[in-house]
């Protein structure tokens, strides 16, 4: 079964880091990428640009409303996303919490749901 | 064995089973009552079985894959959920692991009801339909919540189970304390649910202690070297104890120090003081095994005035510098009252107070306003009461409030007498 892993954290968290510690958080993103690729857990995954680049679109009535930033503003931001491949929740969990930006926002786990064949 | 009996002795234990076999807890429970029903169809005619307990597992099984042959519709929702070796006669082979018949499957049917993925009020609920065989309707009324509101919550966990793939099982080792914890809290949470209120649905809520010892019993069998599942059931065993001197037959409530210790259930005492003993000595001085011991120091005391206040205060103290919380400082505070005198505890219970994290937790005040009475500050002390009533919710303990700010009014009104 496939979860999706979204990441939150605070972007004005990544930005009050220094260079030294933005590189070894990417060093631990790395290596647990590559640690859930050998163990056959991983499927997708990426870190996204931040929320300043994020372009709200909608349809009302035909018409298409394109806005600035984020559909919602909040505490935390969506900052990238896992999909993994585990046998249940518990594995699913597991996985999320040796995410490098669970020690410092939140993952939300989410069972991604199977549409036809 | 009669079916009836069967059905009230066993159904849990054969839910709990189909559950595993089937994959699904709303299958499991419709195929169960299909072979419950078949059974009082067949047996009367042919038999009961050797087996009757084997006899209607196998019977309910044939009906889920019957189930699922048949509606395509089903079985295409269920098709992730259910594999294929599941369907077949004979049981999945698996020598002592996880799906093994070595384990009861009540204990992985409690863990997964106490899967820390579901909220705390879904836990309770699920909990308490499966293993305890409440009907919605009446845990419900139990929480006095409307049956609808049940339903959706428990329609709910099931939905989560299985779309968020919980697992169904006993956690691994490195788990166990951990996922132990919160089933244990679910389990007490059952009791002081039941414990607690006195009022309204009042037998549904004696159930709830009832429900919630045989729960731990059951946790005891299926987990004897657990010390910490023993301190519970002593824990509540114990509380419960008290039950019929707690309350009078009109519905009011009864202060520990006046209650008639003759009607205190003497066998349970017995049975609580021994595991509390057994869980300090295996287990030490735990969460559940410390609330044991000093319900244990109560429950030993003939009369209010032999009770070891000392000894109390020493386990309150443990209790906090273990289990930090505010509650549990309030109750050190009234125990510190009768070892060391009324001041003291009154200073304890001031500075909790000017803290604020009980502000909204009526005992704190009604507490106070005890103190003070017995201090003789009877103006301090109504007000305490006027407080602690403006904060209580429920109706045994509102009336006894207004019997004491009653008593404490009419003190002050013969105040210069003495």
């Amino acid at each position: 079964m496939r979860y999706m892993l979204l990441i939150y954290d605070r972007e004005a968290d990544w930005a009050a880091l220094s260079e030294k510690e933005r590189g070894e958080l990417f060093q631990q993103y790395m290596s647990f990428t590559d640690g859930i690729r050998k163990s056959g857990h991983y499927v997708a995954g990426d870190p996204l640009q931040p929320t300043s680049s994020a372009t709200t679109v909608k349809v009302r009535n035909g018409k298409t409303v394109t806005t600035d930033g984020p559909f919602a503003e909040t505490r935390e931001q969506l900052g990238g996303y896992y999909i993994v491949k585990a046998s249940n929740l518990d594995e699913a969990t597991e996985i999320a919490a040796r995410i490098p930006s669970a020690r410092l926002g939140s993952i939300e786990v989410r069972p991604i749901m199977e549409v036809g064949g | 064995m009669s079916i009836e009996r069967l059905y009230r002795d066993e159904s849990s234990r054969i839910l709990a089973t189909l559950i595993r076999l089937v994959g699904d807890f709303d299958l499991a429970e419709e195929v169960m009552h299909d072979a419950f029903a078949a059974a009082l169809e067949h047996w009367p005619g042919h038999g009961v079985p050797e087996n009757p307990r084997a006899w209607i597992v196998s019977t309910a099984r044939h009906k889920a894959i019957d189930r699922l042959r048949r509606d395509a519709r089903f079985r295409r929702k269920r098709e992730e959920i259910l594999q294929p070796t599941m369907l077949e006669d004979a049981p999945p082979p698996d020598p002592g692991g996880e799906g093994s018949e070595a384990v009861d499957d009540r204990l992985r049917l409690i863990f997964t009801c106490c899967h820390p993925a579901l909220g705390v009020e879904a836990r309770v609920a699920l909990t308490l339909r499966t293993l305890g065989g409440l009907t919605t309707e009446e845990i419900a009324r139990a929480f006095l919540v409307p049956g609808a509101t049940m339903a959706q919550r428990l329609v709910r966990a099931k939905q989560k189970i299985r779309q968020a793939r919980i697992p169904y099982r006993v956690p691994p080792a490195e788990k166990l304390p951990e996922r132990l914890d919160a089933v244990l809290s679910v389990t007490y949470l059952v009791f002081n649910e039941g414990y607690a209120a006195t009022s309204g649905a009042e037998l549904v809520r004696r159930e709830l202690c009832a429900e919630a010892i045989r729960l731990a019993r059951l946790l005891c069998d299926l987990m004897p070297g657990r010390a910490e599942v023993h301190a519970l059931l002593a824990l509540m065993l114990l509380h419960d104890s008290r039950r019929e001197a707690r309350v009078t037959s009109g519905g009011e409530l009864v202060r520990l120090d006046e209650q008639d210790r003759s009607l205190w259930d003497r066998d349970q005492i017995r049975e609580g003081l021994a595991l509390t003993e057994a869980a300090l000595r295996e287990g030490g001085a735990g969460f559940y095994a410390l609330q044991a011991a000093i319900a244990a120091v109560h429950a030993e005391a003939e009369r209010p005035q032999d009770t070891d206040w000392r000894q109390i205060v020493e386990l309150y103290r443990e209790l906090l510098r273990r289990h930090p919380s505010p509650v549990i400082e309030l109750n050190h505070a009234a125990a510190v009252a009768e070892a060391c005198g009324s001041e003291e505890g009154l200073r304890l219970l001031d500075d909790l107070d000017r803290r604020g994290e009980l502000s909204r937790y009526h005992l704190l005040p009604a507490a106070r306003a005890q103190l003070l009475a017995r201090l003789g500050r009877t103006d301090e002390a109504a007000a305490a009461y006027r407080r602690a009533l403006a904060l209580v919710s429920n109706e045994p303990e509102r009336r006894f409030l207004e019997r004491e700010l009653a008593r404490v009014l009419a003190e002050s009104g013969g105040a210069v007498s003495g």
